[in-house]
């Protein structure tokens, strides 16, 4: 992992003294909100609904323990004792105080954690494959490259108020679990003739414009990263627009422009800026890859492994659904889930952070990961140690077996938090769970993404979800639009809008249909619900929504 | 034709705390709906709103909240007030536990 140097302690020492000041001159009067709030923004500070809120990055994803630990205490201390993982791989208290901000920011610091960027119209903290450096599909860790953009990314002169934020994700697997596809920028690592290289896309979003990214550059020398990246970011600051707030995401741009204007305007600017970059990036690149070296990986047995998974069906199933394959054959990934049935998908109380800092020390190298699927990885777990992770995942909470199906939702905090929102997610998430569990047929149904969002913004990435719901405020009523179909893996898809919403109480019941629709259709326990929606298309999951329509048509 | 005046309610977030307060028409920032001052004229609830729009030391982001006239004085008309006033569903946090714990203690 990424260790921090002298200079980025005193960076963060500073940016979080100048940050105290800006509090204390916010209270004393001297700063009015409308001055104070872009530069609390840049700090991760919001206002929202119920108080303020503070959301902490979490560099593409990687925790160490002592900084999981730091968290909890923070928590403890600050908040109530909880935190909510984020769709960005960011940590969010939901009920700071102004005046102990500061506070808090100084004891995060203490472990090389920050809220730099992780609002305001800036670049925002880099995502990343929560797989990075230990699934066996991987071309080269991503993570080097996400620290580099980090670097210079933060406080980076030029890009401190574009128009809009933006947001960049890397992966490097043919896998995608890092949504390039729907982020402003997205990097896949590529290989070509014995080269490492990216692939650029440009342009993807969610939000009110759903987009798919287009692909800019299908090969970028990883040499270039940094330059071209400069001249994506100067174009877009230059063409951007900012009359309209809901035009001025880069998408927009390449909408308007067209992605070969785009690229022109790209590539002639990197050719003027090339030359002028000297190669430190280079130097510090080479230090940061140092510092990812994967861990000398333990070989014993693992019959330990094999002999509790024919003994316990309560650890096969959990090893079945939440483990999946490691670089390193004797070695799995775990992905803990976030999401027991009927609680908030994400949340993790102090006690629980503590006991996955512990089990990541112990048992995972000290690393650990946060998924945009607001879940957390162990990332290198030897085999043999599965039982005892088990056990003790169980005692705290954590054990839920529910990885990629149907109870393992993403959702926003919606209308619970968040002042933006326009209906509530979290309790949406919380019945369907509930009742997908009561029914036991969560494993029969088998991989599906549910993903809600409490508003246009798409905070939840409804529109990539298998079964997408966003949150609407309708005449004053809570109304839940459906969309199926989407995909947010490296086959990125939109999903389709079935029809008109349905009401707080219809919806569980709405997503039963059309789950059952799919259980009698499917050609065999083996055909996934996205298989199943993309043999049959729309029409009988909208039978079985609409049954009224269909018996006036008929 | 114009449309008649609803009655309404001055809301902020509390510059500290970040919580809900509403104006009280003793020019107190309360914690509890029920004690906010009820603006039945158009006039009237522009004063009050830049009376609390001026209070940048104390409140952020003031604004007029609808409301409708129970038997315990304003209650909202709209479920984002609902909320405002009682706290998120997950959990028994903000308000409606701030409310709870004072009206356990013992009476004086």
């Amino acid at each position: 992992m990424y260790s921090y140097t002298e200079f980025d302690r005193d960076f963060l020492a500073r940016r979080n003294a100048q940050f105290r000041a800006q509090v204390e001159r916010r209270i004393d009067g001297s700063l009015t909100e409308e001055e104070f709030k872009p530069l609390r923004l840049m700090n991760g500070l919001y206002l929202q609904l119920h108080a303020y809120m503070l959301r902490v990055a979490i560099p593409y994803g990687t925790l160490n323990p002592a900084q999981m630990r730091k968290l909890a205490e923070v928590a403890d201390r600050w908040d109530r004792g909880y935190g909510h993982f984020t769709t960005r791989q960011n940590l969010q208290y939901n009920w700071p105080r102004l005046r102990e901000v500061p506070d808090m920011l100084d004891a995060l610091a203490e472990v090389g954690l920050h809220a730099i960027q992780t609002s305001g119209n800036t670049i925002r903290n880099v995502t990343s494959d929560h797989f990075a450096g230990a699934s066996a599909d991987e071309i080269a860790d991503p993570r080097p490259y996400a620290e580099l953009i980090r670097q210079w990314s933060t406080d980076h002169p030029e890009f401190q108020f574009l128009g809009r934020k933006f947001k960049i994700a890397v992966t490097g697997s043919a896998q995608d679990r890092a949504v390039t596809r729907v982020n402003d920028v997205g990097l896949r690592l590529v290989e070509r003739d014995g080269q490492l290289g990216f692939e650029v896309i440009v342009g993807g979003g969610l939000g009110r414009t759903p987009m798919i990214g287009k692909v800019l550059r299908d090969f970028l020398p990883e040499a270039d990263l940094l330059p071209y990246l400069e001249a994506v970011l100067t174009t877009f600051n230059l063409i951007g627009r900012r009359d309209n707030k809901y035009k001025a995401r880069i998408k927009i741009a390449v909408h308007e422009h067209g992605i070969d204007a785009i690229r022109d305007r790209v590539e002639r600017h990197f050719a003027l800026i090339r030359p002028t970059w000297s190669g430190a990036d280079r130097d510090t690149l080479a230090r940061i890859k140092a510092d990812f070296a994967p861990p000398a990986f333990r070989t014993r047995s693992t019959a330990a492994f094999d002999a509790a998974r024919d003994a316990d069906p309560v650890f096969r199933s959990w090893a079945d659904t939440n483990l999946t394959a490691h670089r390193h054959p004797e070695h799995a990934i775990v992905t803990i889930s976030l999401k027991s049935h009927g609680a908030t998908p994400g949340d993790a109380s102090s006690d629980q952070m503590r006991v996955m800092a512990d089990l990541a020390e112990r048992y995972s190298y000290g690393e650990l990961r946060i998924s945009h699927e607001q879940n957390a990885i162990l990332p290198h777990v030897h085999k043999s140690d599965l039982p005892a992770i088990h056990a003790t995942l169980r005692e705290n909470g954590l054990a839920t077996a529910n990885i990629g199906l149907i109870s393992d939702i993403i959702a926003c905090p919606g209308m619970d938090y968040c002042a933006l929102a326009t209906a509530r997610s979290i309790p949406v998430a919380q019945k369907i769970a509930t009742r997908f569990d009561e029914l036991k047929l969560e494993h029969d149904i088998g991989p599906l993404k549910i993903k809600i969002s409490g508003c246009i913004n798409a905070c939840g990435h409804h529109h990539v979800g298998h079964i997408g719901i966003l949150g609407l405020d309708r005449a004053g009523v809570e109304t839940y639009q459906i969309t199926l179909g989407g995909d947010g893996t490296e086959e990125a898809t939109l999903g389709e809008r079935t029809g008109p919403g349905f009401s707080y109480d219809e919806i569980v019941p709405a997503i039963e249909r059309i789950v059952e629709t799919y259980l009698d259709l499917r050609e065999s326990p083996a055909e996934t619900f996205l298989e199943t929606w993309r043999r049959l298309g729309a029409a009988p999951f909208k039978a079985a929504l609409y049954p009224e329509t269909r018996a006036n048509a008929a | 034709m114009k449309r008649a005046f609803t009655p309404k309610v001055v809301t902020a977030s509390d510059l500290f705390e970040g919580d809900v307060i509403y104006l009280t028409a003793d020019d107190r920032w309360s914690r509890q709906l029920e004690e906010a001052e009820v603006i039945t004229d158009e006039a009237h609830a522009q004063l009050r709103l830049l009376f609390a729009e001026a209070q940048q030391n104390r409140v952020v982001g003031a604004y007029l909240a609808e409301v409708a006239i129970g038997p315990n004085g304003p209650e909202p008309t709209h479920f984002r007030e609902e909320f405002r006033r009682s706290g998120p569903s997950n959990y028994f946090h903000g308000k409606q536990q701030a409310r709870q714990q004072s009206s356990q203690q013992p009476r004086a």
